[in-house]
């Protein structure tokens, strides 16, 4: 219900009254409208569903969790099972599923 | 992307994963709600990754599952029309009305047009000042103010020649029908991430008071998911029923307020029939008098629907959870992919499509 | 090749008759006085070949050493000109392509065109001219043709169908049904360029950013692959449907199952991003310039280097490799390194909101 995606406010412009902007997402650039966060900034990054920005996203937060998922991560890839890690493609005999 | 691929690393997800399964100690149904987290938890394989004491029960959460057929039928009538311009979100296009689809229509001679935005409707509203542009207001509350925005902009503009078919469904009436229903095996609620940056959460804590029912708001990507079942599982085996927010980078405890405010100017609320599941009180949203000149339903007299639903399909009972989509008989057989019965057949996370095309492995492998 | 998304009408001049008719009317299907001005003044100067140019029914030549391929294909694009190509780039690489495939040389191709009254004359020119062009790269000539005009409203344009001829040589032998279990899975490129690209002009879906088809020629990458990886098992470029499409195929006729590293499937950042934003899966979308092959595994790092070293094959990766599980399946390790189904979508690939 919910296609949501992460992206970059670039540009912030008024266009018949609304406010309007151009939103990067990884190198793609779309128009978006931004009625809905009268407080953004270029340089915001917020989350654009159905070409309307919803929410801001809060860096400061998602660094935060970003830093506990790595840690989390970190001490799986030492301790945990055998990760799998898709580096350069081994031979078929010694490619075989992680255990589940 | 940023703020995206970090949130699908693999170690991470296996590492929660582990927490969840250290955690549990015995077999807690949880579900989530949102359809678009249906499509991340097979789509990425999460319940693979799951041990087997979480059971994932998939929420009625897919606003063109729940879309009653009387409306779609509407729909395809109004769109059928010449000189109307028919716009909708592309997810709409194959959900099968009583006795056809958008894309037959558009087949037949229907201009029928997807969009991505109901902003480009009002676009083709104004550039087209002799035909009748129609836009399809469907999904929950993640999308009603982009819809309620195009109606607030044709009526400000004057555009006589834009309407709007709604069909809003709400999502904590719907969680609150799950936990009243009395065959209820749902512990725990996964909420839907995006309608909570637009809604807050402030509605939760009174339901899972209520009945004793963990709620987490939780986001989409496979940590997000595996970090919001891993707060249910916690508070579940703590027995504790409070909110949680584990999407906190986008979620606010009072939401989007400049967007409720436009939904409150637009929208009332209506009891609302739930495709298979039947009318929940209260669950909807309509347009108020004020803009009732912008509803489709009135301007376009389209009278005489008779809706009917295929004998065979179970959609209902897979939308709240009572039925696994291979449980139903019509699974596989009469009802694929390529010929729906219902809509949890069709939409990219209707429970029933994904397991179609899922299950196979899974069967594959067990043989 | 230019990329602009316009067509160059500067370039070509209107020979007086043709000045006559600013737009293609029904005579000029009619086989008359306007259809004999339509191919002298503007296909037979375009094409520039004597065989064409001789105007016979058929075309008459001594056939090449080797076994012959053959090939057809329609297109029906629109818009007509989009970033990074056009209809004209398509009707002559598409077919050069499908030779390309099945291990020929492409030598020449036919052009048959179904025109709608009322397209500008300019416009057409400017196809042509794209296919001239498009044939000149892919070093293939164009010796036959044919020209119908339909109603006003019963055509996008411009239809084209293209026929090719091609030789292979002997010895050479590819087949979608003759991948093995642990051969490599390899791709040309990124993947997803040019249905981007043409979502991306399409009304309602535009970006401010320009998405260009990755619309190519690939027989030169694909000679490059054979003489690196002469057992290479099949190649086939992944048009409608995408890479899951063919590699579905394949899987289905070889009865071998397939399985994807997500993580190592070439895409570009714009490109992840717009899908991401539609909600569609690159795997799925149309590419013009990029093919799939299946190679015997101990071939695999020839291959690459093979179509590496070709500015076309730069992002070549190894994606995948085939088993003897799952007949008939194609899966996808995914970014968490859990395993999923790719399944075939009915039809088209909607932009979807939920």
């Amino acid at each position: 219900m919910c296609l949501g995606v992460p992206g970059k406010v670039v540009e912030i412009f008024p266009e018949s009254g609304t406010r309007m902007g151009i939103v990067d997402f990884a190198g793609i650039r779309k128009q978006v409208c931004l009625a809905y966060l009268p407080d953004i900034e270029v340089g915001d990054y917020t989350i654009v569903h159905v070409g309307f920005a919803i929410t801001r996203i809060d860096e400061a937060s998602a660094q935060e969790t970003l830093r506990t998922f790595r840690e989390l991560g970190l001490l799986e890839e030492e301790f945990g099972e055998e990760a799998r890690t898709p580096e350069a493609c081994p031979s078929p005999a010694a490619w075989r599923e992680p255990a589940p | 992307m940023k703020y995206l691929s970090e949130f699908r690393d693999g170690a991470a997800a296996r590492a929660l994963a582990r927490e969840i399964r250290e955690t549990a100690t015995q077999r807690w149904p949880i579900m989530e709600v949102c359809g678009g987290q249906t499509h991340s938890i097979i789509r990425n394989g999460i319940d693979q990754l799951l041990p087997d004491a979480i059971e994932l029960i998939h929420g009625p959460g897919c606003p063109v599952c729940v879309t009653p057929l009387e409306l779609i039928d509407r729909a395809l009538a109004i769109a059928a029309r010449p000189g109307v311009i028919f716009c909708s979100f592309g997810d709409m296009l194959r959900v099968p009305g009583s006795a056809k689809d958008l894309f037959r229509v558009k087949s037949e001679g229907g201009d029928v047009r997807v969009v991505y935005s109901p902003l480009d409707a009002v676009a083709l509203a104004r550039r087209h000042p002799d035909r009748e542009v129609v836009f399809f207001g469907i999904g929950f509350e993640t999308t009603a103010p982009a819809n309620a925005m195009a109606v607030h902009l044709a009526k400000r503009e004057g555009l006589r020649n834009f309407s709007m078919l709604v069909s809003h469904v709400l999502v904590p009436p719907a969680i609150a029908a799950i936990m009243s229903a009395p065959r209820n095996r749902v512990r725990a609620f996964l909420a839907a991430g995006h309608v909570c940056c637009v809604m807050g959460f402030w509605q939760y804590p009174p339901l899972a008071a209520r009945h004793g029912a963990p709620i987490v708001v939780t986001g989409f990507e496979p940590l997000d998911i595996l970090e919001g079942i891993r707060r249910a599982v916690r508070q579940l085996e703590a027995g504790q029923a409070t909110v949680e927010n584990a999407y906190e980078r986008a979620v606010t405890f009072d939401g989007n307020r400049p967007a409720q405010a436009l939904l409150e100017e637009v929208f009332e609320t209506t009891d609302r029939a739930w495709r298979g599941i039947g009318v929940i009180p209260q669950s909807g949203w309509r347009l108020r008098e004020a803009y009732r000149d912008f509803d489709a339903e009135v301007r376009f007299d389209v009278g005489g629907i008779a809706a009917d639903e295929s004998p065979l399909c179970h959609a209902g009972e897979v939308l709240q959870g009572n039925l696994k989509p291979n449980e139903c008989p019509a699974f596989g057989n009469a009802c694929t992919p390529r010929t729906p019965l219902g809509a949890t057949m069709v939409s990219s996370e209707g429970a029933c499509a994904a397991y179609h095309n899922y299950g196979r492995l899974h069967q594959l492998q067990r043989a | 090749m230019t990329t602009a998304a316009h067509i160059d009408a500067d370039a070509w001049t209107c020979p007086l008759p043709l000045r006559d008719s600013p737009a293609i009317v029904m005579g000029h299907g009619g086989g008359g006085k306007l259809s004999a001005e339509l191919v002298e003044h503007l296909f037979l100067p375009a094409f520039d070949d004597p065989t064409l140019a001789q105007l016979a029914d058929a075309a008459v030549f001594a056939p090449p050493a080797g076994r012959l391929a053959m090939t057809t294909d329609s297109f029906v694009v629109r818009p007509l000109f989009f970033p990074g190509g056009s209809i004209g780039d398509l009707a002559v690489n598409g077919t050069v392509n499908d030779l390309a495939m099945v291990g020929a040389t492409p030598l020449c191709l036919t052009a048959a065109f179904i025109l709608e009254e009322g397209l500008p004359m300019a416009t057409l020119a400017g196809v042509v001219a794209r296919m001239r062009d498009a044939a000149r790269r892919a070093g293939v000539r164009i010796v036959a043709g044919d020209t119908k005009v339909v109603d006003r409203g019963h055509g996008d344009g411009c239809y084209i169908t293209t026929a090719g001829i091609g030789v292979v040589p002997d010895g050479r032998s590819l087949s979608p049904a003759a991948a093995r279990p642990g051969d490599a899975v390899l791709v040309s490129g990124t993947l997803g360029d040019h249905g981007t690209a043409i979502l991306s002009v399409r009304e309602g879906l535009e970006f401010e950013t320009v998405i260009a088809s990755d619309c190519a020629p690939l027989h030169g990458l694909a000679a490059a692959l054979l003489a690196a990886a002469p057992g290479t098992r099949v190649m086939r470029d992944a048009t409608r449907g995408g890479a899951a499409a063919v590699l579905s195929e394949i899987a289905g006729q070889s009865r071998v199952g397939v399985v994807l590293e997500e993580a190592r499937i070439p895409v570009r950042p714009a490109v992840q991003g717009a899908c991401e934003l539609l909600g569609l899966d690159p795997l799925f979308v149309a590419n013009e310039g990029k093919f799939v092959a299946i190679v015997p595994a101990e071939e695999a790092d020839a291959a690459l280097a093979a179509l590496r070293a070709d500015p076309l094959g730069a992002d070549a990766a190894r994606i995948g490799r085939v088993v003897a599980d799952h007949p008939g399946m194609l899966v996808a390790r995914t970014p968490i390194g859990m395993t999923r189904v790719v399944p075939l979508p009915i039809g088209e690939q909607l932009p979807r909101i939920c």
